[in-house]
């Protein structure tokens, strides 16, 4: 922390005793303000990650679960006379929430920048978006209660099944990741270089074949890293999805049948379990799973954005 | 011809499934406003909310809403401007910026139920800041500040070159240039990205149930003093906000109307959204105009 | 431009300071305030200071309740009492980590700390102020009415799955269960089952009381388990080996899926602990606020049990 302020103060006194101007002193504090801001944003990240792995690792460590134990056990009964931490399920339904959330909200995103910004621009950008925006507002609980309430019904009494699920999740997480998908998509199709589009015009060809040829062939790592942004907090999401999910630890069958992602399982066993014990340190694993999979997502967005710059 | 056929039919599906998609946004607005719409009265927005009898409002869970939102900005604002500052004009490229830069993407995509059990375990036990207004606008720091960065960051990028580099020519020092060239042109966005992203903070529940705690004690509305414990406006009392409320009664709540306060408190929440999203454009298009007409 | 950067700094540096200053003084305060008090009160009657219960979501509401009426007795006006939720384990970790005062339990400490941990539970006191009992309820299109112990055990453990083989009509039987940690399963399953119940393929999980009957209420086919304060008409209480779930039958002893609410502290109670805990105990909170919350008084039943499950007369 005081690192740069010791490199910079001989040079900063020597100028100082021969100007003594006071936009050194003024670079100066600006020079230390930042990097003190900077500085505690990396601190918090790096205690989030050790707190987290802390207690996430000793379930290895302390309780002598095995890694490939946890990731591949296909049975979670934590409280069992023989406990068994297999977190499988959990981590199936994290996976295909967030990714049928994905393919449910990305062309409905897409569309919507298409539209945005192809077909109505000015209607688009001044009224569409920030009524798509305004999904990013409502909080997560309502999107739960409104799941419960409207989505789950629906399902049950058109599909066979329980109505709550995977199916359910998918859905509620699909409205509330097309935000951000919507977003980057417009940001990405408005920055498209215009000479490419007039080109493609000026060759006769119609909009659409401007659009499905031109258009998304050159934004598609954008598009894409919208997707994958969005499927990230599909993935992080907590209270909404354990509404309507159902909860049972189990890989289910169809679509409509109970089942669990990490998030809910850490949301349902946090609060009932003690500090320590086998199962909260479980429930700590599976919050390092979560976090470690946030790296992932970020690293493909970087991948995506590096295709993107070429 | 099939071209044109094509292109009609394309154009005619993107405009179907776009002006679907706007309908069930406002028919999911509506669903909620319009059900909650019928409970919401003067005396729901001010008065206690009760345990057991009917009839409880969500006063204080209004006041403890907004109070830890300014208090949340208070703390991102100078952390967030400092820190989009540094990554934008004093980061030399390299790996450590590069690694920063990874930092702030992570921490911004970091799953809520994360945050609040990383704030249960650090805030409130291990700094013992206990259950109170403080621990959860920290909490809500940790996820705020990566979009103040960001958005700080991004519009500082977005300042013309040349007035820049003409203000370093005039022989104004770089932080001189920061603070009185380019910060105001880039404030409209800055305002409407934070004030957005404050509408986020609001409706967050998930990281607040384990640090600012799911009671609030009695208030006193005529004690502002703020050290006191009764004042509403001590920071390091515990305080259940909006969201949070409307998490505890739906899951057990056992007032009779616990549903129709449920709905009417989401109602409230959506609004008060709404009300940030318009004031946020409405406040940008503001500074846009005042900066560039007078400058 | 420069003044408004030092402002700023000058604000967050005053911010964090104060943070630093007051975290100083609330953090140690709480126990220093006790502490304070244990010497005073020996003479004076006014005590003075700050409570904190956390813990049992289930139990919330009552403590919530009389707490309010607690501050609001001109003898404890210098008493706060906080509530907070968070879940039994939540209660229990805090309270033997000396965060909060009070924890909060759905069920017996013993059961929480287990193995390694055993000897946290043995710190703590048990005051149980409050019993709670809890019914099987059903979706109301269901025309059972009674259910044997072993027919309960039976569906929920997945032997049975369809409502015709325990007398109903032909519908598929949908469990609605809480997670396997949850103290309210705990209790149904050592007192109305007799046997850990499984996590069924299907079957759905959920914590919260308003959740389980809305699913239950709503879901043809469900079953589940609610405390008598949940119970409305949206859902219908069958008897379990014929015995009605009514207060007096289980005050009696006749009904056995109740348990007791447990708020423990680490060590003796202080002072302040201990008025609020006296308080609760009271027959007039226990005759009025236990009462209209759907607890049974502790002081109503006939019979007790201990941590085991051994019931006396």
């Amino acid at each position: 922390m005081y690192r740069p302020a010791e490199g910079e103060q001989p040079l900063h006194q020597r100028l100082q005793k021969k100007h003594a101007k006071p936009h050194i002193m003024e670079e100066w504090v600006g020079k230390v303000y930042t990097t003190l801001c900077i500085l505690v944003l990396v601190v918090t990240i790096v205690a989030i990650v050790y707190f987290v792995a802390s207690r996430g690792l000793s379930t290895f460590l302390v309780n002598g679960v095995s890694l490939s134990g946890l990731l591949t056990g296909l049975k979670w009964d934590p409280e069992g006379d023989i406990p068994l931490f297999g977190a499988l399920p959990f981590i199936f339904g994290s996976f295909s929430t967030s990714l049928l959330a994905a393919l449910i909200a990305a062309p409905l995103g897409c569309c919507a920048a298409i539209f945005m910004t192809q077909i109505m621009p000015g209607f688009g950008r001044r009224v569409l978006q920030p009524v798509i925006e305004l999904l990013a507002g409502i909080p997560s609980v309502v999107y739960g209660f409104v799941g419960l309430t409207v989505i789950v019904p629906l399902l049950r009494s058109t599909f066979p099944g329980q109505g709550i699920g995977i199916a359910a999740g998918a859905l509620v997480l699909s409205v509330m990741i097309l935000p951000t998908i919507t977003t980057i998509a417009t940001d990405a199709l408005a920055s498209l270089p215009f000479g490419l589009k007039e080109g493609s015009y000026a060759l006769g060809a119609t909009r659409w074949q401007t659009i499905y040829r031109i258009v998304i062939p050159t934004t598609l790592p954008s598009l894409l890293t919208g997707v994958v942004l969005g499927m990230s907090r599909a993935f992080g999401e907590a209270l909404a999805v354990q509404m309507v999910i159902g909860n049972a630890p189990h890989i289910p069958h169809s679509l409509f049948e109970s089942a669990s992602t990490l998030t809910s399982a850490i949301t349902l066993g946090m609060g009932n379990t003690v500090m320590g014990s086998a199962h909260n340190n479980a429930l700590w694993s599976l919050a390092l799973i979560l976090l470690l999979m946030t790296f992932v997502f970020v690293f493909v967005v970087r991948f995506l954005e590096r295709r993107n710059k070429r | 011809m099939s071209a044109k056929i094509a292109n009609k039919l394309a154009t005619a599906v993107i405009i179907t499934i776009t002006s679907l998609m706007v309908l069930a946004v406002v028919g999911l607005l509506g669903f909620i406003i319009v059900r909650g719409l019928g409970h919401i009265s003067f005396h729901f927005l001010t008065s206690a909310p009760e345990t057991i009898k009917a009839g409880g409002g969500i006063g204080p869970q209004l006041f403890n809403s907004i109070f830890l939102l300014l208090l949340t900005l208070i703390i991102t604002i100078p952390l967030g401007l400092g820190a989009g500052i540094y990554m934008s004009e004093y980061a030399k490229p390299g790996r450590f910026t590069d690694s920063i830069r990874l930092v702030v993407e992570v921490l911004s995509s970091f799953p809520s139920i994360v945050i609040g059990l990383f704030g249960l375990l650090v805030i409130v036990n291990l700094f013992g800041f206990g259950f109170s207004l403080f621990s959860g606008a920290l909490a809500l720091t940790v996820f705020n500040l990566p979009l103040m960065v960001r958005i700080t960051e991004q519009s500082l990028r977005g300042v013309p070159r040349e007035q820049k580099e003409a203000s370093l020519a005039l022989g104004l020092s770089r932080w001189k240039t920061i603070t009185s060239v380019m910060l105001p042109i880039a404030m409209p966005t800055i305002v409407t990205g934070t004030i957005l992203a404050a509408g986020r903070v609001f409706g967050e529940a998930a990281a607040l149930l384990f640090t600012a705690g799911m009671s609030s004690p009695r208030l006193d509305f005529t004690d502002w003093n703020p050290l006191s414990p009764f004042s509403p406006l001590n920071p390091f009392r515990p305080a259940e906000t909006l969201a949070v409320h409307i998490w505890k009664i739906n899951s057990e709540g056992l007032a009779p109307d616990a549903a129709q306060i449920a709905a009417g408190a989401s109602a409230v929440l959506l609004i008060m959204v709404l009300i940030f999203n318009f004031a946020a454009r409405w406040f940008g298009r503001l500074l846009h105009r005042k900066f560039t007409a007078t400058k | 431009m420069k003044k408004i950067l030092f402002l700023a700094v000058a604000v967050m540096l005053t911010v964090s300071l104060a943070a630093c200053g007051t975290k100083g003084e609330t953090g140690s305060g709480n126990t220093q305030n006790n502490g304070k008090t244990d010497t005073q009160a020996g003479g004076s009657a006014a005590l003075s200071g700050s409570l904190l219960a956390a813990g049992s979501t289930a139990l919330q509401p009552l403590v919530d309740q009389v707490s309010k009426k607690f501050m609001a007795d001109p003898k404890y006006s210098g008493i706060t009492v906080q509530v907070q939720g968070g879940g039994s384990g939540t209660g229990l970790t805090q309270v033997s980590g000396g965060q909060a005062d009070i924890g909060n339990s759905d069920i017996y400490a013993e059961e929480k700390f287990k193995d390694a941990d055993a000897d946290k539970a043995k710190e703590l006191v048990d005051h149980q102020v409050a019993v709670v009992a809890m019914a099987t309820v059903v979706n109301k299109d269901i025309t059972v009415d009674n259910l044997t112990k072993q027919q309960l055990v039976d569906i929920f453990t997945g032997k049975v799955t369809n409502w015709k083989d325990v007398g109903g009509q032909d519908e598929k039987i949908t469990i609605v269960n809480r997670p396997s940690s949850s103290g309210t399963r705990k209790t149904f399953e050592k007192y109305a089952l007799g046997t850990k119940s499984e996590d069924l393929q299907g079957s759905i999980q959920e914590d919260s009381s308003g959740t389980v009957k809305k699913l239950v209420a709503e879901t043809p086919g469900a079953i589940g388990y609610l405390a008598f304060s949940y119970i409305d008409d949206s859902v219908k209480t069958l008897k379990y080996d014929g015995v009605e779930p009514k207060e007096e039958n289980v005050v009696t002893g006749d009904y056995p899926v109740w348990a007791y609410e447990h708020m423990y502290t680490k060590g003796e109670p202080n002072e302040i602990a201990k008025a609020f805990l006296d308080y609760m105990v009271s027959v007039e909170v226990q005759n009025t606020d236990v009462v209209e919350l759907g607890y049974i008084p502790v002081g109503k039943m006939q019979v007790k049990r201990d941590a085991a499950g051994t019931i006396t007369k």
